[in-house]
């Protein structure tokens, strides 16, 4: 991840990387402090030292197939809140990728 | 300035498994990547499968874990190639391992090649290895409640073998609660009950796999 932030970075020339947007779905079990924690490590020394880490998180969510409903699977429960069907399709909450860098 | 940059984040990971898939597929070979949580019986589903198959196909195994080269050493007395993989601590094997671990497999000699990643529910449903089919093995003293605790890795996989069925009477573990549960995540996944203790369902979920080979393969 740090070396897309990179790589990108020095395409377009910047000199500086001053945040990061990232969009983690909660699928994934990918923690948000412990990437914080890690670009802050990371970061020391390159273009992205101290660059502000936002995370969009993207809560799990399904498409009943049986009635279309689309919802957000709360506390755990994959059942469609409309018609108790489990026949679903996960539509989202499996994200995890950088959306933009903002750079000087 | 904002440069939108839309990148997965395991994209680097993602191109080196399409390397290893094109390898693999060039070579004619079906890989099954093996996931599970420590001690569900990868070890023993590879070497009832291999058992069962090697007569018939040639197989070769990569063995992935943390430390120790206990589990090639098992499935190594069975006479087929076997590659050990030891990660040094990280809970997962990733595509660039899987790379390496290639150049030391015979591969114009295989035609399967079974993956045992490391024993973990959570980064292995991540990571892209190459592979034809991802499995999960579950055993009964696990529980019935693990898709909805690990929904990634329900999600992901093909097929899913719950082991150690003969535990049955002793252990919590609903087959049907469980499948109900597996099914909300994952509508297309394969169940097979078995053990590797009794050989109950072995023969169920090896002429599966094979049926998956063949079709991969083009020639069924």
């Amino acid at each position: 991840m740090f070396d897309l932030v990179l790589e990108q970075a020095k395409q377009s020339g910047a000199s500086k990387v001053s945040t990061i947007n990232l969009v983690i779905g909660e699928m994934t079990g990918v923690v948000g402090d412990s990437v914080r924690f890690y670009l802050e490590i990371l970061g020391k020394d390159s273009i992205a030292e101290g660059a502000a880490v936002n995370i969009k998180n993207i809560p799990a969510q399904a498409r009943c197939h049986d009635c279309q409903k689309e919802f957000v699977i709360a506390e755990y429960q994959w059942i469609c809140p409309a018609c108790g069907s489990i026949n679903l399709e996960i539509t989202g909450g499996k994200e995890l990728f950088i959306e933009s860098i903002e750079v000087n | 300035m904002e440069i939108r940059v839309l990148k997965n984040i395991l994209s680097a990971n993602d191109q080196i498994a399409d390397h290893n898939r094109q390898l693999l597929q060039e070579n004619g070979i079906y890989t099954v990547n093996i996931m599970a949580s420590p001690g569900a019986g990868k070890t023993s589903v590879i070497m009832e499968t291999v058992k069962r198959l090697k007569d018939k196909v040639k197989i070769g195994v990569i063995e992935g874990d943390i430390s120790s080269n206990i589990d090639a050493q098992t499935v190594g007395k069975t006479g087929i190639p076997v590659v050990q993989i030891n990660t040094g601590g990280e809970c997962h094997l990733d595509a660039s391992m899987i790379s390496s671990a290639l150049k030391n497999m015979p591969l114009p000699e295989i035609k399967v090649l079974l993956i045992e990643n490391v024993g973990n529910l959570v980064c292995p449903a991540e990571f892209a290895l190459g592979e034809n089919l991802k499995v999960l093995v579950t055993h009964t003293p696990e529980g019935d409640d693990k898709p909805y605790k690990y929904p990634l890795m329900f999600n992901t996989v093909d097929a899913i073998i719950i082991n150690k069925i003969d535990l049955l009477p002793y252990v919590k573990f609903n087959i049907e609660s469980f499948s109900q549960k597996v099914k909300s995540l994952n509508g297309k996944v394969k169940i097979f009950p078995l053990s590797c203790t009794t050989g109950d369902g072995i023969d169920v979920w090896i002429e599966w796999l094979t049926r998956q080979a063949i079709s991969a393969s083009g020639s069924g």
